[in-house]
């Protein structure tokens, strides 16, 4: 199990540094530069701005730029927002629990609401429960989130007046420091009646609108992961057995199926953030996915860098958890094949 | 009054061609402590027909049935959670691939557990007593650490061991072994034939053995049943049968049998292959392969016709005075 673990961490530097200078060219290819972008609508001097361009280091070769951006990060250094003058890993991880957060709702509900829609259309097969199921998870599946995400809004916000619009509290009557940075753990720890409570209230709509398509390629996957397993010889024996149906589908199938069905969800986290930066844009969500988008916008470069080696750093890491899960819940796997 | 009686057991799949006849017009009695044979070719539908007798075929199946009853209980009366109570309890079934039939995610130990304790009950002390003593019944050395072993850690012939601990755990009146050998390596096979074979004598049970092996039948069956293209043809004694096969089918089956065959030359074949769904001759299932077959054959089809002890289904019967219609 050890050299299981050691052999998947091994994997994840070569991964690391491709990631690192993917990063790094992507956002040099955007057109325009941190420089152009400070100096606002009136411009600035080109002797300004040759020094400002030096002083990011941005005269030098692009080679050299990444060389000596790689050797900062190997020092642990990731460098200075070009906007904030604040430290790029102190902005990434004052955002990343707003973001952790939504993920983390938005992923159960999924889970929670997926697998069990994938049971249902699978043991019903063909029939209307499958036809129904699966054509929502198609039509959620092909849904634009930003769209999706303004039209909950349209009806469970403006309309009928259910669900806040957008932020993670009701400000107006509720105040406390941070603690974790998870508005439902810092809300509990506050005491304050009710501000559990109202971080919930605005976490279920993003985190809905967030979930949307995980749970489609969940349901989805889950359907045609039980309909293998219900075909297996394994499956006619527990049947043989005398044991109740709920039992060889909820225990002797899924968690055959689940197999599948994990490696799934651990791929859905790449999706989740790529997810969340349109979710925390419609819902003026506080996480690092709008953070990545006023960098780029900035074309702040650092910011933008560090941002995506965090991000993937994150899914690998989440990755990593999901293989050794695979290990646990297949017995095949942990005797080191 | 027999352990098992099944009348005129058919069973029909859904196909894009319409109905396909997998198995027409099955009778059989076992009673406590017998042994009864099935045999045929692939795809006879004896399988399928004892699988309709589990009711472990596909919703889809259409199964019917004059009359199928356990010790005397009716179960085509039967509500479906009732009758799925009585597999594993009254009757127990193992199957063709010992390794596909144990589920890969759960230990042995835990998967034959769980019959004890849908069927007997018990704490979990003693229902691990009795799964240990099912593994040393069944031969599985050093039970202890095979209780916690994965399906994958064991060989064929572990895992069909396994099966039979699993089928044995709520005491069966009846047992159905499908091919339970056929999967297993020559060594093996003898083996766990003689292990079911041992604990059919000492648990008293009845035994359905399906089975292409002929000398397997010989020695072991007291009845058996011969299905051909899912017909019911001939059921004998199995001294009458090997001696005196009526059906022209048996009697091709028979003396393919090297040990039957006269020496130095070619064994016997029987020509062509068993009809599909859509090229099903209109007389006798058998007809287009029959050495015997007359014009009445191609025409035709003869009716299951009872005399006893004996069934057959056949215009011209073999190794017969007088005629059995």
């Amino acid at each position: 199990m050890f050299k299981f673990i050691l052999s998947k961490i091994a994997l994840l530097i070569p991964t690391f540094l491709g990631i690192t200078l993917a990063a790094f060219l992507f956002v040099r290819l955007l057109p325009g530069d941190p420089v152009t972008i400070l100096s606002g609508e009136r411009g600035i001097s080109d002797e300004r701005r040759a020094e400002m361009i030096a002083q990011f280091g941005l005269d030098k070769p692009v080679i050299v730029q990444y060389f000596s951006y790689l050797k900062n990060l190997l020092q642990g250094d990731f460098g200075q927002s070009i906007s904030t003058h604040r430290p790029v890993v102190e902005e990434f991880f004052e955002r990343l629990p707003a973001t952790m957060e939504l993920a983390f709702f938005a992923i159960l509900i999924a889970v929670l609401i997926g697998v069990p829609a994938g049971i249902i259309a699978a043991v019903k097969r063909g029939r209307w429960p499958d036809h129904v199921l699966m054509g929502s998870a198609l039509t959620g599946y092909s849904m634009p989130i930003f769209w999706w995400g303004l039209l909950l809004i349209m009806l469970f916000s403006t309309t009928l007046g259910w669900t806040p619009v957008s932020g993670r509290l009701d400000i107006i009557n509720y105040y406390f420091e941070p603690v974790t940075g998870f508005m439902t753990v810092d809300a509990w720890l506050s005491g304050q009646e009710g501000a559990v409570k109202s971080a919930l209230h605005h976490l279920i709509l993003p985190s809905v609108v967030l979930s949307t398509i995980p749970m489609a390629v969940i349901a989805r996957q889950t359907r045609s992961a039980m309909l293998e397993v219900l075909g297996e010889d394994y499956i006619r024996t527990a049947y043989a057995k005398g044991l109740p149906t709920w039992r060889v589908i909820g225990i002797h199938a899924l968690r055959n199926a689940m197999i599948t069905v994990v490696t799934v969800i651990g791929l859905q986290v790449g999706t989740l953030i790529a997810g969340a930066v349109l979710t925390e844009t419609i819902f003026s969500w506080p996480g690092v996915g709008k953070w990545m988008i006023d960098a780029i916008s900035h074309r702040d470069y650092p910011a933008v860098q560090g941002g995506l080696l965090f991000i993937s750093m994150l899914v690998m890491l989440v990755n990593l958890i999901v293989d050794l899960m695979y290990g646990w819940i297949n017995p095949r796997v942990r005797d080191g094949k | 009054m027999s352990l098992l009686s099944v009348r005129n057991l058919s069973v029909a799949f859904p196909t894009q061609h319409g109905w396909f006849q997998a198995v027409e017009g099955i009778h059989l009695d076992v009673n406590a402590g017998d042994i009864l044979a099935i045999v045929g070719e692939s795809g006879s539908g004896k399988s399928v027909a004892m699988m309709a007798v589990m009711n472990l075929l596909p919703p889809t199946a259409r199964i019917t049935c004059d009359e199928l009853k356990i010790e005397g209980q009716d179960l085509l009366a039967m509500p479906a959670k009732q009758r799925r109570k009585l597999n594993g309890g009254t009757i127990a079934m193992i199957f063709q691939e010992p390794m596909s039939s144990l589920n890969p995610c759960f230990t042995v130990g835990y998967q034959i557990d769980e019959a004890i304790r849908i069927h007997l009950g018990g704490s979990k002390k003693e229902r691990t007593e009795r799964v240990l003593h099912l593994l040393e019944i069944v031969g599985i050395p050093d039970p202890r650490r095979r209780y916690k072993a994965y399906p994958h850690q064991m060989s064929g012939g572990m895992s069909q061991r396994a099966m039979i601990a699993m089928a044995l755990a709520a005491n069966p009146k009846l047992l159905i072994a499908d091919e339970p050998t056929t999967a297993l390596d020559v060594t093996v096979q003898a083996q766990i034939l003689e292990l079911l074979l041992k604990l059919q004598q000492t648990q008293g049970m009845g035994l359905i053995l399906i089975t292409h092996d002929m000398g397997v039948v010989a020695e072991t069956a007291q009845q058996v049943v011969v299905q051909y293209a899912g017909q019911q043809v001939e059921k004998q004694p199995v001294f009458g049968l090997f001696n005196q096969p009526h059906h022209p089918y048996t009697a091709a089956l028979l003396d393919a049998l090297p040990e039957r065959a006269p020496a130095g030359d070619f064994l016997p074949t029987i020509q062509g292959i068993v009809p599909g769904q859509k090229d099903r001759p209109t007389g006798c299932l058998f007809s287009p392969r029959c050495t015997h077959a007359q014009a009445l054959c191609h025409e035709q089809q003869p009716a299951l016709v009872r005399n006893s002890e004996q069934w057959l289904r056949c215009h011209y019967p073999l190794n017969t005075v007088e005629v059995l219609r």
